[in-house]
């Protein structure tokens, strides 16, 4: 067994337990934590396969920049965990069952001879001074460029969502309006109403 | 390094160009501050922009559709003339909407510039997906439909269904890109590439030179087909669909139940036909499945819905299995003499089956449209009580279309069902033209229980006349037009039919 197959058996194990630990674990904090590690364990992956360039780009966008968001969102939601474990194991056994169903039929299907006779020595290997970096900016300005474009109109698409869905509605806000609050005059909040005096032999006083 | 590339010809994708640059306009334009309404000028020129933008790339299209299939963009954007007529016809579809949807929004306070800009990518995604020749542009117009018509769903946030609506199209929407992409990822895996046209090469040609192991193939045609289902709405994929039409604001609704039907037609026919040619036996048994649980639960289901939204959406649902039909049964299994000619008249029954079910869908939401006021949206069966009373003029569009979605004879719908039946039959699946035949009668039955409603049943108490004087006159015209073309093309089918044979002719 080469080193290299090492390396990958034992970072596709702690991929898993990672995966796994996310969905089962606990506490939340420690759910995110451990898709970090999940996250780190991938960019290891695609560091065996030659990409260091994705490998740190995982790294950076991923890890650096939405896991630590992720997190900090985790931590100031006010999470009723006992709610949340109550519908989860309701819920497992349909899950797992389904997911070892499709383990299965995977397995199966993966197992057959195609997937079998070809072997990973057919990639073709780069010198070692080759850049990835360098070969994927190259592609994405010129091959790529069309769905390059395209993904920056997605991205569009989504801000514009993301701002007509959040910011508009001032209804969904809870925030004072100084504005308004200085314009404000004795008659919008005192209202004085003129009330017949109550008579003598009704008086209860 | 660049020694291969060669320079896109922008020419031919000169129509998506001009609609992102008057998209970005009409954004631009409808930055307004949130303390003061929009005011009604401002309202007429984004709604100015919006049609200046699809008529234009109208103009466009008809201006470089030469008819000749040319690959731009590294072989990544394809022109032909079943692209061209597909663009056109989504064009148009778009234009018509924004005019049954602008007073609606007016009156609802739905934000008009962010509203037709969403409208308008999800426009540029449907071009996109019926001109991608490769996965990647193919998945991103996808996305840039799916992202957009969600945000269209949820625009209208006072209501609360609306964002149920949304959270479950986008949730159901992610499920489904998962699915088509896990597909592709292993279709790429097996032909080692991403091109639409070239992944049928490299499976005719491995099966040629190594014999062909199905398995691999089959299990990632299973995920395409299955995410195809979903964005088609057949069942037993269809989940998504009453939910999302009924909570949607109606304009969003029309969107989402109109032109992406020609945007999935188009990726079905080019991913299963263009690309997956040589497995043509397998994915033509799942859509025969697909298409009789589609015809059956879209049927039966309908029966028991109150919403005419709801209503609408199992109907969509019928449509859709009964399109399929066209689609599963166009290559025969052996071939014979003039095969070519069969799978051709087959798959332009079901290209017109498409059409004239967005005509009549766009119509018959385009009646509600016009019928529903501020606080009232006439989504209920029970307003549609004596409407004959009210309006004999609306309730007479409304006759037709229903009439045409039934099937009955002598409006479009009926030939649509003619045409796709007499290929089926054509190919020898008596039983599958018999469920089919079934399942439209037994579909008969919910649309002509609207017609009894708007001529046999008395108006409510204090029912209000549908003043149709506050209408805009455009709206009117519009929709008697295009009621008038559900009747007309219904005496005179063969022009459009001769014209979907030509372009799925020349095409393919």
């Amino acid at each position: 067994m080469h080193g290299m197959t090492l390396l990958f058996y034992g970072f596709s194990a702690i991929l898993l337990y990672a995966a796994c630990r996310v969905v089962s674990a606990r506490n939340p904090v420690h759910a995110v934590l451990h898709l970090i590690l999940a996250f780190f364990t991938a960019a290891c992956l695609w560091m065996l396969l030659e990409a260091e360039f994705l490998a740190l780009a995982l790294i950076m966008v991923y890890i650096g920049a939405v896991m630590v968001l992720f997190l900090f969102v985790v931590m100031m939601l006010d999470i009723d965990l006992a709610r949340l474990r109550q519908s989860f194991w309701r819920y497992f056994p349909l899950g797992a069952g389904v997911g070892i169903l499709v383990a299965l039929e995977m397995g199966l299907t993966l197992g057959s001879r195609f997937f079998r006779e070809q072997s990973l020595a057919a990639l073709p290997s780069r010198a070692a001074e080759a850049s990835n970096t360098r070969e994927l900016g190259a592609l994405l300005v010129t091959d790529y460029a069309y769905p390059f474009e395209l993904a920056a109109l997605v991205l569009l698409a989504a801000i514009v969502g993301a701002v007509a869905l959040t910011y508009r509605k001032s209804f969904l806000r809870r925030s004072p309006d100084p504005e308004r609050q200085v314009r404000v005059s004795a008659a919008d909040r005192l209202r004085l109403v003129s009330m017949p005096a109550e008579k003598e032999e009704d008086g209860v006083c | 390094m660049f020694a291969s590339f060669l320079l896109p010809n922008l020419w031919l994708a000169a129509p998506e160009i001009f609609l992102t640059v008057l998209a970005l306009a009409v954004l631009f334009f409808g930055i307004h501050s949130e303390k003061t309404p929009v005011s009604p000028a401002r309202r007429a020129l984004l709604f100015a922009l919006a049609q200046c933008a699809l008529i234009g790339c109208a103009f466009w299209i008809l201006l470089e559709s030469d008819g000749q299939r040319a690959l731009t963009f590294s072989n990544m954007f394809l022109h032909d003339l079943l692209a061209d007529f597909l663009k056109l016809l989504i064009c148009a579809t778009m234009s018509v909407i924004f005019v049954y949807s602008r007073r609606h929004l007016a009156e609802r306070d739905i934000p008009p510039g962010e509203f037709l800009f969403l409208a308008l990518l999800s426009t540029l995604g449907m071009l996109v997906i019926v001109s991608a020749n490769h996965f990647l542009p193919l998945y991103l117009g996808l996305e840039m439909l799916s992202l957009s018509s969600c945000a269209l769903i949820a625009l209208d946030r006072r209501r609360a269904e609306a964002t149920e609506a949304a959270m479950k199209y986008f949730a159901l929407g992610a499920l489904a890109s998962g699915f088509l992409l896990y597909g592709l990822s292993l279709l790429y895996g097996v032909s080692g590439t991403l091109e639409i046209s070239g992944v049928a090469m490299e499976i005719s040609a491995k099966a040629y030179t190594e014999g062909l192991d199905r398995l691999p193939l089959v299990f990632g045609l299973v995920f395409v087909v299955a995410g195809l289902a979903f964005k088609l709405g057949a069942a037993p994929f269809h989940m998504w669909l009453p939910d999302v039409y009924h909570g949607a604001p109606t304009p969003a609704t029309l969107i989402l139940a109109a032109a992406p039907k020609i945007a999935a037609f188009s990726m079905t026919l080019r991913l299963l036909l263009g690309g997956f040619f040589p497995l043509a036996a397998d994915w033509q048994q799942m859509l025969m499945v697909l298409a009789v649980i589609s015809m059956g639960i879209g049927n039966f289901v309908a029966i028991a819905q109150e919403n005419v939204k709801r209503m609408l959406a199992y109907s969509a649902i019928a449509h859709m299995g009964f399109m399929l039909l066209g689609l599963c049964v166009g290559i025969p299994e052996n071939e014979t003499l003039g095969a070519r000619q069969i799978a051709v008249s087959a798959y332009s029954a079901s290209m017109f089956y498409v059409l004239t079910y967005v005509l009549s869908t766009v119509g018959a939401f385009g009646v509600m449209l016009l019928l529903s006021r501020k606080g009232f949206e006439a989504d209920r069966l029970s307003d549609y009580a004596g409407l004959n009373q009210r309006s004999p003029w609306l309730a007479a569009l409304m006759m037709i279309f229903m009439l045409s979605m039934a099937g009955l004879p002598f409006f479009v719908g009926f030939f649509a069902k003619f045409a796709v039946l007499g290929t089926v039959v054509y190919a020898g699946h008596y039983g599958l033209a018999g469920a089919a035949v079934a399942f439209s009668l037994l579909g008969a039955f919910y649309y002509l229980r609207v017609i009894k409603y708007m001529y046999f049943d008395a108006a409510p108490e204090g029912a209000s006349p549908a003043g149709l004087g506050a209408t805009p006159w455009g709206m009117k015209t519009l929709l008697t037009l295009n009621a008038l073309a559900v009747a007309l093309l219904g005496i005179f089918p063969h022009a459009l039919l001769a014209v979907c044979l030509t372009v799925l002719d020349v095409s393919f």
